[in-house]
């Protein structure tokens, strides 16, 4: 065969190859534009963006800065009191009150910010907007009997026959026939160190130190680790919880599937029944998916940390095995014989042909499986009922202190950061030390 | 052997060699077995605690592991007539399932390139914000997808949508630190090349890395895929659609729902084995055809 016959035939390839690809290279992205198009129009993402509730939204983002004082005043009794998040835990002792509230006689004055005022009569309420004027109120058991400046009504005002509430920027005020209750927005998160019954409460950082100096050290922590607001030992107790999941599950399925990767392994196991058995196995436990996994065993073990570690288990033993006895089928032979030649016996030849070979690569797929596990026992946590998960879940579902929910999610990223450089700095020092030994 | 000693100044004996090296084999030995114990106090520790912790005991439900499956394979089998209108049932939301995956793998996979193209040496287009876009990696790896699932429920409603930002999130962290592995063993003479005929740096990328990578990254990709499945599936069940929820449902109605219950474990079963399957094949053609040279 000449050049000259073999030149054309090369062309009409070269530029069949060409055309092929250029045909894939337009027609890839279109056919995933096509598919995308097609999710957008499957999962409605116009109707979703259109009934969203963005309001949420924003009230979600300002209540991660913020907290609100709630000053409720019993209509039938005429007692106000005050709460922080109008929880029980965050309420005022009898007697003291926040400094922008003064009762003088009958008459409870709630200064808001921007210039507004609430005062509390024995008989009404009133509640000064500046720039729109007083809005009266005088709840019974007739109604709220509202008010309001004459004019048409603000949309932050939404007045009802038997119920009032007001939402702008300096906070909100509901009036119902038996209780007017204002929420007063500030930024921080109160009662993060002490509550207000503790004595150590509104105190400065350096006045604390100075009391712990004086020996008082173990009060001051008992106050701040048992804050009834915050539950900063159970949170720890619940992070220490959800590691200890991933902990248990990651190595406990190592520890399962090392035996049986030798076993699912060609080299080290001829009878091909047990092979085939073992891989199945393995496909059997990570098919079944840790969801499914925990929901059988959380009906057997209940709710807890136990469960969750199990189900972690049971997946990654499909897992670790089927990696295992991969890297196992991989092992370099002359190693082996080598020990062999000095007469070892198949345990020796194992020990001293096999392990060192393949420790170092079990051991960072194992920690790289227990950083991402950390992260899968938050989840499982929460189906499951344990760990941070839980926590997390039940502050979500109330959905009324999302600063907890903030709180809980720098948490539970700290923590998968600190497990990332824990096992990656383990994987260094591991696998560097096992190249140099042996 | 005794040559080598010999040419070293202030040579030992051998019998000195051999000594020191058993004491360096003993010591090792003991630091293994010190670590050995700490392991195993640990694992033993923890598991008793996790024990104690749970609402039922490790011993007690033991026994009673097998109860479950066999009250919900006693009634499928019971009604096992209805089991292929049981499938035919929840096939859309298994279809919804995947579709949340491939969406979120799709778009993870996408901003994942352009990230990791971002934070890889001799690449980036600002070299000094590589630790910048690291670090965003970093973070966007370690968000659990239920947090921001749970945020964008409370805001957008209960649905696919949700799960499939909370995944593609998650994804484009995770692949663009994969992608970025992938990118330091590119060869940068294309790249160099390509600047040199005056292509802008989305040019060069296209052009010049992307042919070279988009095997591993496919290969990534369909690993990921696979994750992903599983991940949509749990997040159904916190509420954000597809088979998960449907699962919750006819869990939490308890017996008489067994058999639906029943379905969804099957689809969900063969969906994750099919395409864990299915992957691993592609992924292994994607390896070995790599060293043709073959781009798609």
């Amino acid at each position: 065969m000449t050049y000259a016959q073999a030149a054309p035939d090369l062309h009409a390839q070269a530029s069949a190859l060409f055309k092929r690809k250029r045909v894939w290279s337009f027609a890839m992205p279109g056919l995933v534009l096509a598919y995308l198009l097609y999710a957008f129009v499957a999962f409605d993402v116009a109707g979703l963006f259109a009934s969203a509730r963005w309001d949420n939204g924003l009230h979600l983002i300002k209540d991660t800065y913020s907290y609100k004082t709630h000053v409720t005043r019993d209509n039938r009794t005429g007692a106000v009191s005050y709460a922080i998040e109008g929880e029980r835990k965050g309420e005022y002792p009898e007697g003291q009150h926040p400094e922008w509230a003064v009762t003088t006689g009958d008459v409870t004055t709630i200064a808001l910010t921007h210039g507004q005022e609430v005062r509390y009569y024995p008989d009404h309420v009133e509640y000064e907007v500046p720039g729109y004027g007083i809005i009266r109120a005088a709840p019974g058991r007739s109604g709220v009997n509202a008010t309001l400046p004459a004019g048409p009504v603000p949309d932050w005002i939404n007045a009802s026959a038997n119920r009032l509430s007001t939402s702008n920027e300096a906070g909100r005020v509901t009036i119902t026939r038996n209780r007017t209750e204002v929420f007063r927005y500030a930024t921080g998160w109160e009662l993060f160190f002490f509550t207000l019954d503790s004595p150590y409460h509104g105190l400065g950082l350096g006045e604390v130190v100075t009391l712990a100096w004086a020996g008082e050290m173990p009060q001051i922590w008992g106050d701040f680790w048992q804050n009834r607001m915050w539950r900063h030992s159970d949170v720890a107790w619940a992070l220490f919880e959800t590691v200890l999941m991933a902990f248990l599950g990651t190595f406990g399925a190592a520890l399962v599937a090392l035996p049986l990767a030798f076993l699912a392994a060609r080299n080290f196991t001829p009878l091909l029944v047990v092979r085939q058995a073992c891989r199945r196995v393995f496909d059997l436990c990570r098919g079944v998916d840790a969801l499914i996994w925990t929901i059988v065993l959380s009906r057997a073990f209940g709710p807890g940390p136990l469960t969750g570690a199990l189900a972690i288990l049971l997946t990654d033993t499909g897992s670790f095995g089927k990696m295992f006895s991969e890297t196992l089928e991989n092992v370099d032979d002359k190693q082996i014989e080598g020990i062999r030649s000095t007469g070892a016996n198949p345990v020796q030849r194992y020990r001293f042909g096999v392990l060192p070979q393949v420790t170092p690569v079990f051991l960072s797929q194992v920690l790289y499986f227990f950083e991402s596990n950390t992260r899968s026992a938050t989840v499982i946590g929460a189906i499951t009922g344990g760990g941070i998960g839980l926590l997390l879940t039940q502050a979500m579902i109330t959905q009324k202190d999302w600063e907890e929910v903030t709180y809980y999610i720098i948490l539970i990223i700290l923590t998968v950061f600190v497990m990332d450089s824990l096992s990656g700095w383990l994987r260094r020092k591991l696998i560097k030390g096992d190249a140099g030994g042996h | 052997m005794a040559d080598l000693t010999a040419s070293v100044p202030g040579a030992r004996s051998s019998a000195q060699i051999r000594a020191d090296y058993l004491e360096i084999a003993r010591r090792k030995r003991v630091y293994s077995a010190i670590l050995v114990a700490i392991f195993a106090a640990l694992m033993i520790s923890g598991f008793m605690l996790a024990d104690s912790r749970n609402a039922g005991g490790f011993w007690d439900g033991l026994h009673q592991i097998f109860d479950f499956p066999k009250l919900v394979i006693a009634e499928a089998w019971e009604k096992r007539a209805n089991l292929p209108a049981n499938i035919a049932r929840y096939l859309p939301a298994l279809i919804e399932t995947l579709n949340i995956a491939a969406v979120a793998t799709l778009i993870g996979a996408m901003l994942g390139t352009v990230l990791s193209m971002l934070s890889t040496r001799g690449l980036a287009r600002w070299p000094r914000a590589i630790p910048l876009f690291r670090r965003l990696m970093d973070v966007m790896r370690a968000v659990p997808e239920i947090v921001i699932a749970l945020i964008l429920i409370f805001v957008l409603g209960g649905g696919p949508v949700p799960a499939m930002i909370a995944i593609a999130f998650h994804t484009s962290g995770a692949l663009g630190k994969l992608f970025s592995e992938v990118n330091e063993n590119a060869s940068l003479k294309p790249v160099e090349g390509l600047a040199s005929v005056g292509a802008t740096w989305t040019q060069r990328m296209v052009l010049g890395v992307m042919p070279q990578v988009a095997p591993n990254y496919l290969s990534y990709a369909l690993l990921r895929f696979e994750i992903n499945i599983r991940a949509s599936a749990i997040l159904g069940f916190v509420g954000a659609g597809g088979i998960g929820y449907e699962l919750k449902n006819s869990m939490s109605w308890g017996i008489g729902k067994f058999d639906e219950a029943a379905a969804i474990f099957l689809l969900l079963f063969l969906t994750i084995v099919g395409v864990d399957q299915l992957s691993s094949y592609f992924r292994n053609l994607l390896t070995h055809g790599r060293k043709k040279g073959v781009f798609l």
